[in-house]
């Protein structure tokens, strides 16, 4: 049995693992680099962190504290707990709608599409630290007692809740591995591959990508929602550019084009990045950066790329790069 | 009076996000390459004014520009000598390996001038204003903007008098026909490298003089510095200035007109943005070209 201090990183390895399912199917499958998965994780983890803070029926601590007396119009909805649910999910896929039609539409893609998710990611954070009385700023939304009847302090009750994030990280890995072998998920691949063709063939590639956004945006907000009573804690340094990057890297050195790596990927980094800043806090970035670097260089497939890799090195046929 | 001060204001974080992108519109456009450590070639650049400092005394920042456009410049040239050569026809993968490449240069910065933020003294001759129709223009500002225009001169010039800049078109507007027609694109690509991360430098110095040199400078402009670039067209000098420009005098009227501004100038600027998309999916002009885009 694990401690509950490293039970507790544990449920939040499996939170980043559930948003590596969805940039898997975006980024692997899809060809689309989404630099903004932050925005969707902290949508879905401001929605649910809303509903936790109105749990007690009182106003929520960092109200008071800068000032605001009544509870504002944004947040009554939160108090019932169906309309938070549905919100951890319609949030997220929404904007994600949005944002894919407007863009994809246009043709607007690759590196383009990257720049933008990240700069939405930027504007997210800015605006989320701007309306203190709103989201509580920079500190975010912290001290949680309960979750549906759990009680967050309590080590029996957080276990149960582990086992439901697990059971959640499960049930999106399978429903996206059946996406992905589905007819939907070879024209998917096809778009990535050769998105022109596909629309002489006649489908419609903006509409078939932004499914996969939105689907990717949704595991995050549900990622996000888990991650607020696991964690006890949401601020705009769990969501901004390099928040939304690091949510990236654990895919790239699983592989992105596996989903078992990009989970496997996910755990991997997480635990790895636990290690490192507890032993050598100033190496860290080093480490990561140069993690960075030597997977694009050296295994651009990730860790689950590598047999494949070897055994493309072994035929010595000319290799194919899938241009992203 | 309200207006033309936001106007003012805006021209100088237009001027501030130009330097930034200038470098960018070039390395992006005719490379493809996604370089994110290009804030990092910024914030060495003005570090390189706070080393210079306590040599060239209150006239440090004079003296760096071109020092810094060298640092910056020999900087890029490294990089895509050791690495990003490799990466040609692989944007995406670019944008990734040069993030980790930009967190190694952040920590390194950390390591060695420490992480507190550090000032770096503006030449006297640079403190007070002017007064222009009842606004106050500081002169600081105002040095950037000449900065800006100057570099827009300098390198508008290159790109119609120079061989070397003729042959950096040439490769930026169909690699392979300037390739075929003995052009060296590789060299090219070297010294595009070089001249994009040298205005990095360049606007890294003019950094210093409007605030504190810390080692996250330039993750604070490099975002705003891309939408500069996807706004304007790829590589194209005309789109970089328009779009730089037009996006600080939005910012400044923006925070000027809504009570909590700040919080929401990002958020308007973006959905101007992917609103502008909607009628110029390539940004402001585009290369014509028969491509499938």
């Amino acid at each position: 049995m694990l401690s509950p201090f490293r039970l507790d990183l544990l449920g939040k390895y499996l939170c980043y693992a559930i948003v590596a399912v969805g940039i898997s199917l975006a980024w692997g499958r899809g060809g689309m680099l989404t630099l903004g998965q932050g925005v969707f994780f902290g949508l879905g983890g401001y929605a649910m962190g809303m509903h936790l803070k109105l749990q007690d029926g009182e106003l929520p601590d960092f109200m008071s504290w800068s000032g605001v007396e009544e509870l504002p119009l944004l947040w009554k909805p939160f108090a019932n707990p169906v309309f938070a649910l549905a919100m951890v999910i319609v949030l997220p896929v929404l904007v994600a709608t949005l944002l894919g039609l407007l863009v994809f539409r246009q043709r607007v893609r690759g590196a383009y599409f990257a720049v933008l998710s990240q700069a939405l990611a930027a504007a997210f954070v800015i605006l989320l630290i701007g309306q203190q009385g709103l989201t509580g700023g920079t500190n975010g939304l912290t001290n949680f007692q309960y979750f549906f009847g759990l009680d967050l302090y309590e080590d029996a009750d957080r276990r149960i809740l582990y086992l439901v994030t697990a059971l959640i990280l499960g049930a999106s890995y399978l429903s996206v591995r059946q996406l992905v072998r589905s007819r939907y998920g070879q024209l998917l691949v096809a778009i990535r591959d050769g998105e022109d063709r596909v629309r002489f063939l006649g489908y419609d590639p903006a509409l078939v990508k932004t499914v996969a956004f939105a689907v990717s945006a949704g595991l995050a907000g549900i990622a996000g929602a888990l991650f607020v009573p696991l964690v006890g804690l949401l601020s705009p340094a769990n969501l901004g550019i390099v928040a939304s990057l690091e949510l990236l890297v654990g895919v790239a050195i699983g592989g992105r084009y596996s989903l078992a790596g990009a989970v496997a990927g996910a755990l991997l980094f997480n635990y790895a990045k636990t290690i490192f800043s507890e032993q050598w806090p100033d190496g860290w970035l080093y480490v990561q950066g140069a993690l960075f670097v030597a997977v694009m260089v050296w295994a651009p497939r990730g860790l689950a790329g590598l047999s494949h890799q070897f055994r493309d090195a072994l035929s010595s046929r000319r290799k194919v790069e899938v241009q992203a | 009076m309200g207006t033309l001060n936001q106007l003012v204001i805006g021209a100088s974080i237009g001027a501030v996000l130009l330097l930034a992108a200038l470098g960018l519109t070039f390395t992006f456009g005719q490379m493809g390459v996604i370089n994110m450590a290009h804030g990092e070639f910024i914030m060495a650049g003005a570090y390189t004014a706070y080393v210079l400092q306590p040599l060239a005394g209150d006239q440090a920042v004079i003296v760096a520009l071109p020092v810094a456009f060298a640092v910056g410049g020999v900087l890029g040239l490294i990089l895509e000598r050791l690495i990003i050569r490799r990466f040609y026809g692989r944007p995406l993968d670019t944008l990734l390996l040069t993030f980790g490449i930009s967190l190694i240069l952040q920590q390194a910065a950390r390591d060695i001038f420490g992480a507190p933020n550090v000032q770096v003294d503006a030449p006297g001759w640079l403190t007070g204003g002017v007064d222009l129709a009842g606004v106050r223009i500081a002169y600081n500002r105002l040095f950037i903007l000449v900065l800006a225009i100057g570099c827009v001169v300098a390198i508008s010039l290159y790109l119609s008098k120079l061989r070397q800049g003729r042959r950096m078109r040439a490769v930026m507007q169909n690699r392979q026909l300037a390739a075929v027609s003995g052009v060296a694109t590789g060299r090219v690509d070297q010294a595009t490298f070089f001249i994009g991360s040298g205005l990095a430098g360049v606007a890294g110095v003019a950094l210093t003089l409007i605030g504190p040199v810390g080692p996250t400078l330039g993750t604070a402009y490099i975002v705003d510095a891309f939408l500069v670039v996807v706004a304007g067209g790829l590589g194209q000098l005309k789109g970089a200035v328009i779009a730089a420009f037009v996006l600080g005098v939005l910012n400044s009227f923006v925070e000027f007109w809504t009570a909590n501004g700040a919080s929401f100038a990002k958020v308007v600027v973006f959905a101007v943005i992917i609103a502008f998309l909607q009628f110029r999916p390539q940004g402001m002009f585009v290369l014509k070209s028969r491509a499938l885009t």
